[in-house]
């Protein structure tokens, strides 16, 4: 039974959580072929073998380097037959859980998205999914031979288990209608740790009084090599840009470490947090919900603490 | 134009969430549930275009039982014309795309289907992408912006890291988020007019989508906070490297 992967590209790189995938993939037995769709590196391609890949499809089509959905699922349908696999593993994103949703429903496959664990096999197919937005899981069954499961980050580790893999060349025939949608331009940070992938996640909130005090968040991120997140109020009133709303209405992160600081942790920022590992909160109000929700806490003037903290990091490297 | 809005009732954010039964029913017990707020976006930028189109409907759709039709005919008090419940438990996503489909067929088609980008209850965020694929309608997600030209649509789509400015004619679906419109809040007229509206009951097509569910299960407790002294920030780097190793 193989398994196909779908492997997401961001500025030539593989993305951290399609790695993940991979991993997933190879953990669940394999054989693994991924599949990379529009302008990818090579080197970082073949290096999908060592993450436990043992075979790299790669459809360089030109038209594909825009990332329409109904054109990739197309594909990666197309690429399921040529493969005779019944499972696609992908990560959960604003590209792969559109992705994913169309291919099920072209192949009658059992669909699970924010997928938190590898499969349990012992009675049927069950898979653990993150539901109520992080507050909750759910063990579903999935009983149709062909499955779709998109993994929420760190639903397996990326680590290396094998060798570089050549890569296949994949041809396509697109049609029109899998262009029905135009991507007209695209804004996007670039150089930027992306804050769905980042392993340490630095975020702001009110506390921070003013988009202008955002430098000392920004160099203990630097610091960190961590992203930059903020709350709702941060967003609405314009400081930060929506993408980095971490939240029950934005993005919710799953990060080995998140420093909140000058946030007051309302129940709509927590369910964007509640998945990270650990949780260190700074703030000046010793009775600030959020410390009931951290593993750290620090009671103080952010102006003062967060330098401080920068500082200690960079003598403890 | 005809505009199908599709909702979830879901339980307020702040909703502490448990189980009964065996961890294999949601405990509604002092929960009070509400429009999904992502379909809350999605029905509010339904109503402004509706209200820019002179002879533009909004019909909203719902996949519950019975107790969903206050959250219904709250949508209607906003300022839908119509609604239609299909009387079913929403299991699971394929299950209640497959009903908004079915409806959309019978109903002679919609110029625009618009959701939510997620349910806060599942959070799948399939949905709009099943029944674009089953109507053979293209489907974006999530969606913060949404102008209509004539038979075009210009949005403006969330990725990661920033947004992306597409173009599709109509029909499509699409699933939204912030900030595509304000949230409304109904005012006594619409609250009224609302009681009045049809709301029509339509029982489900029979779907097999092949996903069960088993158990539920609540996250392990979080252990106490370790509160460091603000004069002691180096003793936080210490401990995040050797205790938490996250650094």
């Amino acid at each position: 039974m193989s398994i196909l992967v779908f492997v997401e590209i961001a500025e030539g790189q593989i993305k951290k959580t399609s790695l993940e995938a991979v991993a997933y993939a190879h953990a669940m037995g394999g054989p693994v072929t991924a599949i990379a769709l529009g302008a990818a590196d090579q080197s970082a391609l073949t290096s999908l073998g060592k993450y436990g890949a043992q075979k790299v499809l790669h459809a360089a089509d030109e038209k594909l380097n825009k990332e329409v959905i109904q054109a990739y699922a197309s594909v990666l349908t197309k690429a399921l037959q040529d493969e005779g696999a019944d499972i696609l593993v992908l990560a959960s994103s604003s590209l792969g859980t559109p992705v994913a949703a169309r291919v099920a429903t072209k192949i009658g496959a059992s669909l699970a998205t924010n997928v938190t664990e590898l499969p349990d096999t012992t009675a049927g197919f069950v898979v653990k999914r993150s539901i109520y937005t992080g507050k909750a899981f759910a063990k579903v069954t999935l009983s149709n031979t062909k499955k779709v499961i998109a993994l929420k980050k760190n639903a397996a580790e990326a680590k290396e288990v094998g060798s570089d893999v050549a890569v296949t060349p994949y041809s396509v025939t697109l049609s029109d209608a899998d262009f029905a949608t135009k991507i007209l331009s695209s804004e996007k940070a670039t150089g930027e740790v992306l804050l769905p992938e980042a392993n340490i996640v630095v975020s702001g909130g009110r506390g921070m009084k003013g988009a202008e005090h955002w430098g000392i968040l920004e160099e203990l991120a630097k610091t960190l090599h961590a992203a930059t997140g903020c709350s709702k109020p941060v967003s609405d009133m314009g400081w930060r840009p929506h993408h980095e709303h971490v939240g029950q209405t934005g993005v919710k992160v799953a990060p080995q470490l998140y420093i909140a600081v000058g946030i007051s942790g309302a129940i709509q920022h927590l369910a964007g947090v509640n998945s990270s590992k650990y949780i260190v909160v700074i703030n000046k109000d010793a009775d600030a919900p959020f410390f009931k929700a951290a593993d750290y806490g620090i009671v103080g003037d952010a102006f003062d603490v967060v330098p401080k903290l920068t500082e200690a990091l960079k003598a403890a490297k | 134009m005809k505009i199908l809005v599709c909702i979830t009732h879901v339980p307020d954010t702040t909703s502490k969430i448990n189980f009964t039964d065996n961890n294999t029913k949601f405990d509604p017990t002092g929960v009070q549930f509400i429009i999904g707020p992502y379909d809350d976006y999605a029905l509010a930028r339904a109503i402004e275009i509706k209200e820019a189109n002179a002879g533009t409907t909004v019909t909203v759709l719902n996949v519950g039982t019975a107790d969903t039709e206050p959250t219904i005919r709250k949508a209607l008090a906003i300022g839908a014309d119509d609604a239609i419940r299909i009387n079913a438990e929403p299991t699971d996503s394929f299950f209640v795309a497959s009903q908004i489909a079915e409806h959309a067929k019978s109903a002679g088609g919609y110029d625009l289907i618009l959701m939510g980008r997620e349910s806060i209850d599942y959070n799948s965020g399939v949905v709009h992408g099943i029944v674009g694929e089953i109507l053979g309608l293209p489907s974006i997600s999530p969606v913060m912006k949404l102008d209509i030209e004539g038979t075009t649509a210009k949005l403006a789509r969330e990725i990661e890291g920033g947004k992306e400015y597409v173009e599709v004619s109509l029909p499509f679906v699409a699933g939204c988020q912030e900030p595509i419109a304000e949230w409304k809040i109904p005012n006594m007229r619409g609250i009224m007019s609302a009681r009045t509206k049809p709301l029509k009951v339509v029982e489900p097509k029979a779907v097999d989508s092949g996903v069960k569910l088993q158990k539920f299960e609540l996250p392990p407790p979080k252990g106490a906070v370790k509160m460091i002294s603000a004069d002691n920030v180096a003793e936080l780097v210490t401990l995040l490297k050797n205790e938490a190793k996250v650094l």
